[in-house]
């Protein structure tokens, strides 16, 4: 068996169950200037309160994951994002602690309302830098970082931190437009529509950008016949977002949440096809990367028992605060 | 503005720091989290209420300190990575799965059940509520476990083999995970761990007991915790005598340096030095205080045992002996004031007066934070004393860190200062706020103000019918 090959698939799987979970709960911080009134706030806020931990879990595992099977990558890709790295750790302590002193003090509550979406809003615009930067190539020799200090702030890495702080904020008004009534789902429609346009700009522009940055990437995207294997991608994904638009406007619940959510499914899909059979593009690859064998089969006895175990209980906790969040009237 | 810096020594400030400052909330939430299942559980065996207002005074603090624990710990795991990326590479291999199993079997169990833990008492039932809490006890174990068997792996390597480019690969998992040193040190902890949290419990029950001496949660509090120093704190010494003794098999030159002892006693029994100032420079402990025979008595358990001096040891592998003589000191003093403290109160207990003499309540508020103390100075001295390796005798701190540049280190280490001692800060002081309400019967779930975030969603049965899909679609 390939062992580097099926543990790629399951660290993409521990990245993108990352961006799927908490994609939303930082989406409901980068949207909470928006909702105005405070127990419109608390409403949002309880909403992801008893999961967001569950949901950052999955960063970690991202890490540790990388640390375990691909030491190569984590100990290359770690030091050129340095900076971003540190600002999003930094923005995830703002965030997380707001979820419990918010709600421990009266006069300084709009503190930790800043702390919450601001930390949301760094966070999610330093894991696009993150994502930028690899996408646009490290420089490696000799098993490690050779590159600059400040090679991760690019116009690119620009966008794409900014398209992931639209498009989290796009998931977390359709994860609100869910769980809500009254007039919070009704912000946050009107909100899911902006976000929406603006995420599907920016999953444009990025697109677009992307196959001129390294010649690999123009042949796999543009050149004929590859082409029409990628096709798919780019349609389904308008497909996706005229299905979107459509549910937001019909005032459905559920829908605008999954069709988000298959949105960045597709773009995630997208980087995969971009990026393989590399981990730190444009020259090291899976097997470069991968620790040795004994390894991986060490962890993977644990992985394929654990994984599927914690799915199903990350499953029941979301079954037992299903339902819409009801606003108490403890907002006075 | 940090040209002239060691960007290895401010790679060591920060993870120093970082990790100094998670470890207080695990050692917290570690005990924490058992009392609370073992509160729960008395409530469900015993059907008395004061149990369970016990257990919802305490689970508001736990819902904060567990907060601080993960983001603090989240820093932790990419810390190795940005700073430490040649250690990572090489140890990766053994390590990574590792802390892999940790995320997976510890921290997700915790994550998952947390939730209903803090928010699912009228949603599960007791009965499940009960299970969660002692799931999320069990999960904080399990970090504990993992964690403490990377690091004891970096002091006692075992198991491993050494690759073409220089990684260390795993031969015996078995070996690695059960590393020599690592079951002293999870005991040691765990008990820490329990120990910590009993001296935070008993002090905030002293505290209300000396205002209201009849209040009955205060005295449930300061009873089982002074139970816990008394059952606890005899093993806890026993534990680090034996850790001590291991330590030595493996790990002479940092015993050496814990001891202040530079010279070998090649004829005749080593004295325990009480107090004295180690010189590194001139390699001798001055104004020494000395017990004969005692040293020689508490590592080898014989009277005239031979234990390596520091001179024995190449110049350039010693640890920093003047550091970790005092902080191990430190360690130890509190051990024995914790034990101190739990002798009283047996004899108290046994007299019929634990809840009369305010002087026993008094000396328990002025422990109640020394638990950290002991930690961090344990801490201290167990990684110091490995200095100047990462991984014992292998590696060496400053062959193990990224290719940085002293600027950005420092940037980022200025910028944890910064916002560690204002976000924690600001917990700190909720939670002081938090133990100084006066705990009550029927003790509501959340405080005044505070959303029920239990029934903040709609209950099942409320709920039209559907559950989560709307009937709009
Ligand atoms: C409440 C906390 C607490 C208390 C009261 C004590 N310790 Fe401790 N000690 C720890 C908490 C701790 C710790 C934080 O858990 C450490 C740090 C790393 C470790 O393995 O445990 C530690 C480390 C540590 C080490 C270093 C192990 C090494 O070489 O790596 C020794 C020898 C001892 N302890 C011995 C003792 C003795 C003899 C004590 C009693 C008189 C004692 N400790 C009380
Ligand atoms: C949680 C309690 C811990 C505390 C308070 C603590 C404290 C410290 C201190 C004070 C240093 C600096 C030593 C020096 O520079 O002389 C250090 C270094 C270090 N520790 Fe720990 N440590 C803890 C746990 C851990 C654990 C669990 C690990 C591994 C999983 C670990 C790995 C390291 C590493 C890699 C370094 C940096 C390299 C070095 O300076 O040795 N530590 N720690
Ligand atoms: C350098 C070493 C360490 C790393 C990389 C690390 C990493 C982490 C991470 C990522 C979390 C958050 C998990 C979550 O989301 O639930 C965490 C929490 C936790 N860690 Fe650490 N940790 C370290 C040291 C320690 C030590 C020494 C202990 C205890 C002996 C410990 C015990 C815990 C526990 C019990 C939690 C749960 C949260 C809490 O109780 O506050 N960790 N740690």
């Amino acid at each position: 068996m390939d062992l580097p090959l099926l543990w790629a698939f399951i660290i993409a799987f521990a990245v993108m169950a990352y961006v799927v979970l908490d994609g939303f709960d930082l989406g409901v911080g980068i949207l909470f200037p928006f909702l105005g009134a405070h127990g419109h706030r608390d409403t949002a806020m309880n909403s992801v309160a008893p999961i967001w931990d569950g949901n950052e879990t999955w960063l970690i595992l991202g890490g540790g994951g990388l640390f375990a099977v691909f030491p190569l990558a984590y100990a290359v890709i770690m030091p050129a994002v340095y900076a971003p790295i540190i600002a999003m750790l930094l923005a995830l302590i703002f965030r997380g602690v707001a979820f419990e002193y918010r709600f421990k003090t009266v006069r300084g509550r709009w503190l930790w309302d800043v702390s919450f979406s601001f930390g949301s809003i760094v966070a999610a615009f330093a894991q696009g830098l993150c994502l930028g930067t690899l996408v646009q190539g490290i420089e490696v020799s000799n098993r490690a970082y050779a590159g600059g200090w400040f090679d991760w702030l690019t116009p690119f890495s620009a966008m794409t931190g900014a398209a992931l702080v639209v498009g989290y904020a796009l998931l977390g008004a359709t994860w609100l437009v869910m769980k809500t009534e009254g007039p919070v789902q009704e912000i946050a429609r009107r909100h899911a529509f902006v976000a929406g346009v603006g995420t599907l700009l920016l999953m444009a522009a990025v697109s677009a950008w992307m196959p001129f940055l390294q010649p690999d990437f123009y042949w796999r995207w543009l050149s004929f016949p590859q082409i029409l294997l990628v096709a798919p991608v780019p349609l389904v994904t308008l497909f996706a977002a005229y299905a979107l638009f459509r549910a937001l406007a019909a005032g459905r619940h559920v829908r605008p949440f999954l069709c988000a959510q298959s949105l960045f499914l597709l773009a995630y899909v997208g980087l995969g096809i971009t990026f393989f059979p590399n981990i730190i593009p444009p020259s090291v690859t899976i097997w470069d990367a991968a620790a040795p064998d004994e390894s991986l089969r060490f962890l993977l006895v644990g992985a394929s028992v654990l994984i599927p175990a914690i799915l199903v209980y990350t499953g029941f906790a979301y079954w037992v605060f299903r339902g819409k969040v009801a606003d108490e009237g403890y907002h006075h | 503005m940090f040209e002239g810096f060691d960007p290895v020594v401010l790679a060591r400030l920060q993870f120093a720091f970082t990790v100094s400052f998670h470890i207080i909330f695990p050692a917290f939430s570690i005990g924490l989290a058992s009392y609370l299942a073992v509160l729960e559980g008395l409530f469900l065996a015993t059907g008395k209420a004061v149990y369970m207002d016990v257990f919802r005074y305490w689970v508001k603090i736990f819902a904060v300190v567990f907060g601080m624990g993960v983001v603090s710990g989240i820093v932790m795991s990419y810390q190795f990575g940005t700073n430490w990326s040649v250690f990572s590479d090489k140890t990766g291999p053994v390590l990574g799965p590792l802390m892999a199993y940790e995320v997976l079997s510890a921290f997700f169990l915790e994550a998952g059940f947390l939730g209903i833990m803090l928010f699912g008492q009228k949603k599960v039932g007791l009965v499940l509520h009960f299970l969660a809490t002692a799931i999320v006890a069990l999960g904080t174990f399990f970090s504990a476990f993992w964690i403490l068997s990377v690091n004891s792996w970096m002091h006692t390597p075992a198991g491993y083999g050494i690759n073409e480019v220089g990684q260390f690969i795993p031969l015996d998992w078995w070996a690695i995970v059960f590393n020599p040193s690592f079951p002293y040190r999870l005991v040691h902890m765990v008990l820490a761990a329990y120990l910590t949290t009993a001296f935070i419990v008993g002090a905030v029950g002293a505290f209300h007991l000396l205002r209201n001496r009849h209040n009955g949660q205060a005295r449930i509090m300061f009873s089982m915790a002074l139970w816990m120093a008394t059952v606890v704190a005899p093993l806890q010494i026993v534990a680090g005598d034996m850790h001590g003794v291991n330590t030595l098999e493996h790990q002479p030159a940092k015993i050496a340096a814990m001891e202040g002892h530079f010279e070998t006693n090649t004829e005749g029994p080593m004295p325990l030095t009480l107090f004295g100032i180690p010189n590194m420079a001139e390699g001798r402990t001055d104004y020494a205080v000395e017990v004969p025979y005692l040293g020689s008595l508490i590592l080898t358990h014989s009277l005239d045992g031979q234990v390596k001096g520091l001179k024995d040891f190449p110049r350039e592998d010693w640890p920093n002996a003047t550091i970790v003589f005092w902080t191990f000191r430190l360690m130890v003093g509190i051990g024995f004031a914790m034990l101190g403290i739990g002798v009283w109160s047996l004899v108290k207990r046994v007299r019929g007066t634990l809840y009369e003499s305010p002087w026993l309540k008094r000396a328990m508020i002025a422990m109640g934070p020394m638990g950290f103390v002991a930690v961090l100075a344990g801490w201290i001295t167990t990684e110091i004393g490995r200095q100047p390796f990462t991984v014992y005798g292998l590696l060496r701190t400053a062959e193990s860190h990224s290719p940085i540049a002293a600027a950005a280190v420092g940037t980022s280490l200025l910028a944890f200062i910064v916002v560690y001692f204002l976000l924690f800060g600001a917990g700190t002081f909720y939670i002081l706020r938090l133990m100084s309400r006066e705990p009550t019967p029927f003790e509501e779930h959340r405080p005044p103000h505070h959303p029920i975030r239990s029934a903040g969603i709609t209950p099942a049965p409320a709920l039209k019918l559907s559950g989560l899909p709307d009937p709009a679609e």
